[in-house]
């Protein structure tokens, strides 16, 4: 069993009366990355908030690196790296300076940070931007910046939300790769993320929560097969309703499931599914692999959140 | 409400956020430092020279002697007080410059203390560098202004945590016009640095006493003209108090702002 980075047991978040999250268990173990799923106001943002010391914890146990999160707060966040959702660089002094300042609060003496500061610049690729004022970056340019402050501080854990919400493609996966690297240095990672993709790409493991509980956990693939089977045919709903289809289907085994307008036939067996193409062919389909979007929205309903 | 009175956790870290607003601030230091002298000078100027024809003297002075040491400590209550309120204001909301600190071993009680220390380091700055004015124009001559520097650091924090208060109940910029127009103007006004409170209605003397600027104004003004008596050990003596009152209550409210 690998050393446990975050545990977290019955850890409950009230906001003056209103619970954010209500008692959810998970650990998190070193050299993982651990990924938190969820629609708008699942509780996944308050948990973070709670693992960095942000928000109390209103009751529950939650341990970091071994230690109490109610007590440790300095010894804690001194070996941990943040990346808030909303970026919070310090406008009025440049790139680098964003990086020394930062420095400045874990101690770290100060030829020591010029080291670090020049090599995380390097490593995020934004060692030509370093004299530059904040307001002048373009958004994934902040993004990197704010994940190289948080890792002047050599954190053993790092915790992420939404990092790369709001990004281009390419800002997206020059972040993924870097915390691809960060995973394979040994560091642990936490992230938020509305991006199946991103999870998928990213996480060992995962948990998806929703109305402040955790619904499901497990590792993306896993999560994939227990709930959505292997593939998907998507179908325009026909005008007389999905019995014909599900009547033609009769012989494989499949699950399906009707919104709105389009009809989600789940199965593990696609070969023959598609044998019976006739079956659908009229309203016109598409095949594809199922993904972690599917279980998501299976376990959390497809209505919109605020 | 408990934690209310259980002592600030504040140890050295709070430099490091003292630093930091340093740093900030040495970008822009210029301007800044150009509004702080312009603004007293003209004070001086339009009511020293303005009204010296028609007011000859107040308590054997000229008028202008009268108001020097006053409109000095009344710049570093402006200083102070303008930097722990749209200061303060803009890193806790604007650049949510607090929420990045306070997930290093940074705690928010340090964050406070810290910009409450920075804040007086503006009023202290602003006074040091109109004294040698007022020195070099003669308007204060008494040896006692050595002692001035300690003065401006305590009114300096007294000024700062009273408006990192407000900071910490502000839920816009807009907010602090009733500071400043109820709280900070009519200190400046009737705070005895234009005239002298024994001649007023004993009503408005006592009034004055409820002032913070009153205690710093009569201090001021005791170094400056080296009358120099026991009675001011009083009005130090209020002036810490109610600075560690102050400060104790902003940095909690600044704590409960924050953290949810």
């Amino acid at each position: 069993m690998p050393e446990v980075i975050i545990e977290a047991s019955a850890l409950h978040k009230e906001y003056s009366g209103f619970p954010a999250v209500k008692g959810i268990d998970f650990a998190v173990a070193k050299g993982e990355c651990f990924g938190f799923l969820g629609p708008n106001g699942a509780g996944k943002t308050t948990t973070m908030n709670m693992v960095q010391g942000y928000s109390p914890i209103t009751s529950g146990t939650l341990t970091v690196f071994g230690m109490d999160r109610r007590k440790d707060h300095r010894n804690i966040n001194a070996r941990l790296g943040v990346v808030p959702q909303e970026n919070n660089l310090d406008p009025d002094i440049t790139v680098l300076e964003n990086l020394l300042i930062y420095a400045r609060y874990f101690d770290i003496p100060k030829s020591v940070a010029r080291e670090r500061a020049a090599s995380l610049l390097d490593f995020m690729s934004l060692t030509d931007k370093k004299d530059e004022r904040i307001p002048k970056l373009s958004g994934g340019m902040k993004r990197r910046l704010m994940v190289a402050r948080a890792l002047i501080n050599e954190p053993e854990l790092i915790i992420l939300d939404e990092p790369t919400t709001g990004l281009d493609p390419q800002a997206r996966h020059m972040i993924w790769q870097r915390l691809g690297e960060l995973k394979s240095s040994g560091r642990t990672l936490v992230l938020t993320t509305h991006y199946m993709e991103e999870a998928e790409h990213l996480c060992d493991r995962l948990v998806i929560m929703d109305g402040g509980k955790i619904l499901t956990e497990g590792t993306p693939r896993k999560l994939i097969k227990k709930y959505v089977k292997g593939s998907v045919v998507e179908l325009a709903m026909p005008e007389s309703g999905p019995a014909r289809v599900l009547e033609c289907l009769k012989g494989i085994e499949f699950e399906h499931e009707v919104s709105g307008s389009v009809l989600y036939i789940y199965t593990e067996d696609a070969a023959t599914a598609l044998d019976k193409a006739a079956c659908f062919a009229a309203s016109g389909f598409r095949h594809r692999q199922a993904t972690l979007e599917d279980v998501f929205l299976k376990l959390t309903g497809r209505e919109l959140r605020e | 409400m408990n934690d209310f009175l259980t002592p600030p956790r504040v140890g050295r870290r709070a430099f490091k956020v003292w630093q930091r607003d340093r740093d900030a601030w040495y970008k822009f230091y210029k301007p800044s430092l150009i509004g702080n002298i312009a603004e007293p000078v003209l004070f001086l100027l339009a009511f020293g020279f303005g009204l010296s024809k028609y007011i000859t003297d107040v308590g054997g002075m000229p008028y202008i002697n009268f108001i020097a040491p006053g409109i000095v400590i009344s710049s570093a209550m402006n200083a102070a007080s303008f930097e722990c309120a749209f200061g303060s204001f803009t890193r806790m909301s604007a650049q949510k410059t607090y929420d990045a600190i306070i997930v290093t071993p940074v705690n928010i009680e340090e964050v406070a203390a810290g910009d409450i220390m920075w804040g007086a380091t503006k009023g202290f700055i602003s006074a040091m560098i109109i004294l040698p004015i007022l020195v070099l124009f003669g308007l204060i001559e008494s040896p006692w202004l050595v002692l001035s520097p300690l003065l401006f650091a305590l009114a300096g924090l007294m000024f700062a945590s009273m408006a990192l208060i407000v900071t910490a109940f502000a839920p816009s910029y807009d907010f602090y016009a009733y500071y400043f127009s109820l709280v900070v103007s009519p200190m400046f006004f009737f705070s005895g640095i234009f005239f002298p409170l024994d001649t007023m209605p004993e009503w408005v003397s006592m009034a004055a006493w409820f002032m913070p600027l009153t205690h710093a104004v009569s201090v001021s003004r005791a170094l400056a003209t080296g009358d120099v008596s026991f009675t001011l050990l009083g009005d130090v003596l209020w002036m810490l108090v109610f600075t560690l009152a102050t400060s104790w209550v902003a940095i909690k409210f600044i704590r409960r702002r924050l953290v949810k």
